[in-house]
C-alpha cells in the first residue's frame, strides 16, 4: 500500500482538524479535571441528587463526562478519518 | 482457525464463565449453611479462582512472538478494555481506595479522579499513535523517534523503576489476601501469591495475560458490587448504592457536630480544624495532575493498546477502559460512606460489651480497635498508643480503623455469610494478580525484547527469544517477592510514587514525539533524565533523608517538578539542536494518520513480522 494516501496540503488539513479535536479534548479534560472543583467549597452547598454537589462532581460527575467524552472523541475522529479516506478499517 | 472461531465467540465463554462462575458462588453458599467450616469456603474461593487463571494460561500457551508480545493484534475493543480495567485496577484501588476515602473524606476523591481522568490524554495524546506505530513496547517508539539505543535505554530504566515500585505493592497485596484468607505466614503467602501470578503470564505472555485478566475483571467486579449493593438495600431500602449514598453523606454531616468532628467528611480543602486551607488545595490538584500524567505514561496501560486489530479499535478501546474502571471508581466512595455511617450510627457511643460482632472479629486480626479500656491493646493491636477514658463507653477518639478493614469487612457489617467475605477476597486477589502479570510482563519484556535483543543480540532466534523472556520474568518475579516480603513502605504511597516517576521520565518524550516534530533525539533525551532525575532527587531526600518540602508539596506528587522540569529541558535542548531529519519528519507523518505504512527513519528499528 502507499504511504502517500494524503497530498501534503490534505494531509496538513488533516492534522489541523486532528489537533483542532485534540485542543477541544484538552479543554474539556482541564475543566473537568481541575476548574470545576477549584470551586467545590461552594458548590457543596447546593444538593443534587442527595449529594452536595462539590463533592458529588469529584466522586461522580467528572468521571460520567470522561467516559463520554472519549466515546465522542472515537467517533468524532473516525468521522474526520472516513472524510480524508484515511480509516484504517 | 482455532484462533478465530476462540475471538468470534468470545461473548459466549465469558458468559459460560460468569455463569459458572456464579454457580460456584452459590454452592459454597449452600454449603456454608449445611455446616461447611469458614475456613474451607476461603481455601475453595482462593484456589479455585487461582485455578482457573492458571488453566487459562495454560491454554493460552505459545511459542509465537507476536502472540507473546501483542497477543496477535486480535483482541476486539470491548474486550482490551476489560482487560485493561483488570490491569489497572490493582490491589490500591480495590481494597486501599475505600479506606483511604473513610480517611480523608473529600480530599480522597483526588484518587479517584486522577485514576480516571488520565485516560483522556491516553486515547487523545498517545494510544491511536503508539497502536499505528505497532511494534511490541514503548521503549521501541523512544528508541525509533529518537534514533537509537541511549533513549531506549532510558525509556527501560525509567519503566523499570515505576513499574518496579508498583509491582512490589501488587505483591504485597497479594501477601495480606493470601495471608488473612489462607491462614499462613505473609512472607511464605507471597510466594504463593507469586506461584499464581506467573503460571499465567509465563507460558503466553501477553495473550495469556490479555485473557487472564478479562477473566479476573468480571470477578473483580462482582466481588466489589455485591457487598455495598447489599448493604445500600439494608440501610436505604433501594439496592443503588452510588445514588444513595447522598443520603449517608447528609446524616454524616448531621451526626458529625454532634461528635465533635471539627473536619466534615464532604469539606472541600479543610485542614484539621475545618477552617480552608490553600496548601491542601494546592496537594489536592497537584495530586491529580501526576496521577492522570503518570497514567498516559505507564507501559503496562499504554502497551495494551498494542493488542488491538485497528487504530480506530485502539481508540474506542480506551473508552472501554475508562468505562469498566468507572464501574469501581464511583462505587468506592459509598463503601466509605457506608461504612462510616454505620460507625456513627452504631458503634461510637455504645457500651464496651455491646459492640456488634464485627468489631470484635476484626479486632481480633488487629484491624480495628475499641480503645476505651487500659488495657485495650491486649485485645486490639490497633489501641497501640492510643489512651482511652475507660468510661466502658466507646468514643469516636477511641475507636480506630485500619484502612484496609473498609471493604474486607463490609460485608460482615451488612451481616452477609462469610460466603461474600470469600468472594471479596477473591476479587481482591483477582484485582492484585491481574495487576502484577501486566506489570511483571511489561518488565520482563523491556529487559528480553529492549535489551537483550535489541541491544545484545539483535541475531537471536525466536526460540532463544522468548526464553530469555520467561527466564528474566522468573528473576524479576522473584526478587519483586524478595522486596515485597520485607515489607516496604505503604501499598498506596508506592503506587502513586510509580506514577510520579513515570510522568516526569517518560510523559514528555511520547507525547512530544508524536505532537512536535522538532523535539530532537538529544532533546528528549535530556529531558528524560533531567526529569527522572528531578522526581527521584525529591522523592529519596524528602522520604529518607528528612529533607523539607518543596511549597509544602508532598512527594507523592514529585511529579509536580520533574513533568515541568522535563518539558522545559525538551523544548530548550530540542531548539538548540539541529532539527530531525527529512525521513524522521516522514516517519511522524506517517503515524500520525491511521491508514499505511509506517516509514521507519532507520531500518534497523523494523520489526520482524
Amino acid at each position: 500500500m502507499s504511504n502517500q494516501a494524503l497530498t501534503p496540503e490534505r494531509a496538513r488539513e488533516y492534522w489541523g482538524r486532528t489537533s483542532g479535536l485534540m485542543w477541544t479534548m484538552l479543554g474539556i479534560w482541564f475543566l473537568f479535571s481541575f476548574v470545576i472543583h477549584m470551586f467545590a467549597p461552594s458548590l457543596n452547598s447546593i444538593t443534587f441528587l442527595g449529594f452536595p454537589l462539590g463533592f458529588y462532581m469529584a466522586a461522580q460527575g467528572s468521571l460520567i463526562i470522561f467516559v463520554i467524552a472519549i466515546f465522542w472523541y472515537a467517533s468524532k475522529q473516525n468521522s474526520i478519518d472516513e472524510e480524508f479516506g484515511v480509516a484504517d478499517e | 482457525m482455532a484462533k478465530s472461531s476462540f475471538i468470534d465467540n468470545l461473548g459466549k465463554i465469558y458468559a459460560y464463565y460468569t455463569g459458572g462462575f456464579v454457580g460456584f458462588t452459590i454452592l459454597l453458599a449452600i454449603l456454608e449453611q449445611l455446616g461447611v467450616p469458614n475456613k474451607i469456603i476461603g481455601y475453595a474461593f482462593i484456589f479455585l479462582t487461582i485455578g482457573v487463571y492458571a488453566l487459562i494460561g495454560v491454554l493460552s500457551r505459545t511459542a509465537e512472538v507476536s502472540e507473546y508480545y501483542v497477543a496477535g493484534r486480535v483482541v476486539p475493543a470491548f474486550y482490551n478494555g476489560m482487560a485493561t480495567g483488570a490491569d489497572w485496577m490493582s490491589a490500591a484501588s480495590f481494597i486501599g481506595m475505600a479506606g483511604t476515602l473513610y480517611m480523608l473524606g473529600y480530599d480522597g476523591l483526588a484518587f479517584v479522579l486522577g485514576w480516571t481522568g488520565g485516560y483522556v490524554l491516553v486515547a487523545v495524546l498517545l494510544a491511536p499513535y503508539l497502536r499505528k506505530f505497532g511494534q511490541f513496547t514503548v521503549p521501541d517508539f523512544l528508541g525509533a523517534r529518537y534514533g537509537g539505543n541511549l533513549a531506549r535505554l532510558i525509556g527501560v530504566a525509567v519503566l523499570i523503576t515505576a513499574s518496579f515500585a508498583y509491582v512490589v505493592a501488587q505483591i504485597f497485596g497479594v501477601g495480606i489476601i493470601a495471608s488473612r484468607f489462607l491462614g499462613i505466614p505473609f512472607e511464605v503467602a507471597v510466594f504463593v501469591g507469586l506461584a499464581g501470578i506467573l503460571v499465567c503470564s509465563m507460558l503466553g505472555g501477553m495473550r495469556a495475560v490479555t485473557w487472564t485478566q478479562v477473566a479476573q475483571y468480571i470477578i473483580l467486579i462482582v466481588a466489589y458490587l455485591i457487598p455495598v449493593v447489599w448493604m445500600s438495600a439494608k440501610v436505604t431500602g433501594v439496592p443503588i448504592p452510588q445514588l444513595m449514598y447522598g443520603q449517608a453523606l447528609q446524616k454524616i454531616t448531621a451526626l458529625e457536630p454532634t461528635l465533635g468532628v471539627a473536619k466534615g467528611h464532604v469539606a472541600a480543602f479543610a485542614d484539621a480544624k475545618g477552617q480552608f486551607s490553600m496548601t491542601s488545595a494546592v496537594n489536592f490538584f497537584l495530586l491529580i495532575a501526576c496521577l492522570m500524567i503518570g497514567t498516559a505514561s505507564l507501559p503496562h496501560i499504554l502497551m495494551r493498546y498494542f493488542t488491538t486489530p485497528s487504530v480506530k479499535q485502539a481508540r474506542q478501546s480506551v473508552g472501554w477502559s475508562l468505562f469498566f474502571i468507572f464501574l469501581l471508581y464511583f462505587t468506592a466512595p459509598s463503601y466509605a460512606a457506608f461504612a462510616k455511617l454505620e460507625v456513627y450510627q452504631n458503634v461510637v457511643g455504645l457500651g464496651i460489651d455491646q459492640l456488634p460482632q464485627w468489631v470484635r472479629a476484626w479486632g481480633q486480626v488487629g484491624l480495628v480497635g475499641a480503645c476505651d479500656a487500659a488495657n485495650a491493646v491486649d485485645t486490639f493491636a490497633m489501641c497501640k498508643g492510643v489512651a482511652g477514658n475507660a468510661d466502658g463507653i466507646l468514643q469516636l477518639s477511641e475507636f480506630k480503623i485500619h484502612p484496609d478493614a473498609i471493604v474486607l469487612a463490609t460485608p460482615e457489617i451488612a451481616g452477609l455469610p462469610y460466603v461474600v467475605a470469600g468472594l471479596v477476597a477473591a476479587g481482591g486477589l483477582a484485582a492484585a494478580l491481574s495487576t502484577a502479570d501486566g506489570l511483571l510482563l511489561a518488565i520482563a519484556n523491556a529487559l528480553s525484547h529492549d535489551v537483550y535483543y535489541r541491544m545484545i543480540d539483535p541475531k537471536a532466534d525466536t526460540k532463544k527469544r522468548l526464553i530469555a523472556s520467561r527466564v528474566l520474568l522468573i528473576c524479576v518475579a522473584i526478587v519483586a517477592a524478595w522486596v515485597a516480603s520485607m515489607k516496604p513502605s505503604t501499598i498506596l504511597s508506592m503506587v502513586a510514587w510509580a506514577f510520579s516517576i513515570a510522568a516526569s521520565g517518560l510523559f514528555p518524550a511520547l507525547v512530544m514525539g508524536v505532537w512536535w516534530k522538532r523535539t530532537t533525539s538529544t532533546g528528549a533525551v535530556a529531558g528524560m533524565v533531567v526529569g527522572f532525575g528531578v522526581c527521584l532527587y525529591y522523592l529519596i531526600t524528602t522520604q529518607f533523608y528528612d529533607a523539607p518540602l518543596w511549597f509544602g508539596i508532598k512527594n507523592i506528587s514529585c511529579g509536580a517538578f520533574g513533568i515541568p522540569a522535563a518539558f522545559l529541558t525538551t523544548v530548550v535542548v530540542s531548539l538548540f539542536t539541529p532539527a530531525p531529519s527529512k525521513e524522521m519528519q516522514d516517519f511522524i507523518d506517517s503515524i500520525r494518520v491511521p491508514k499505511g505504512d509506517v516509514v521507519l527513519a532507520d531500518a534497523r528499528h523494523s520489526i520482524d513480522k
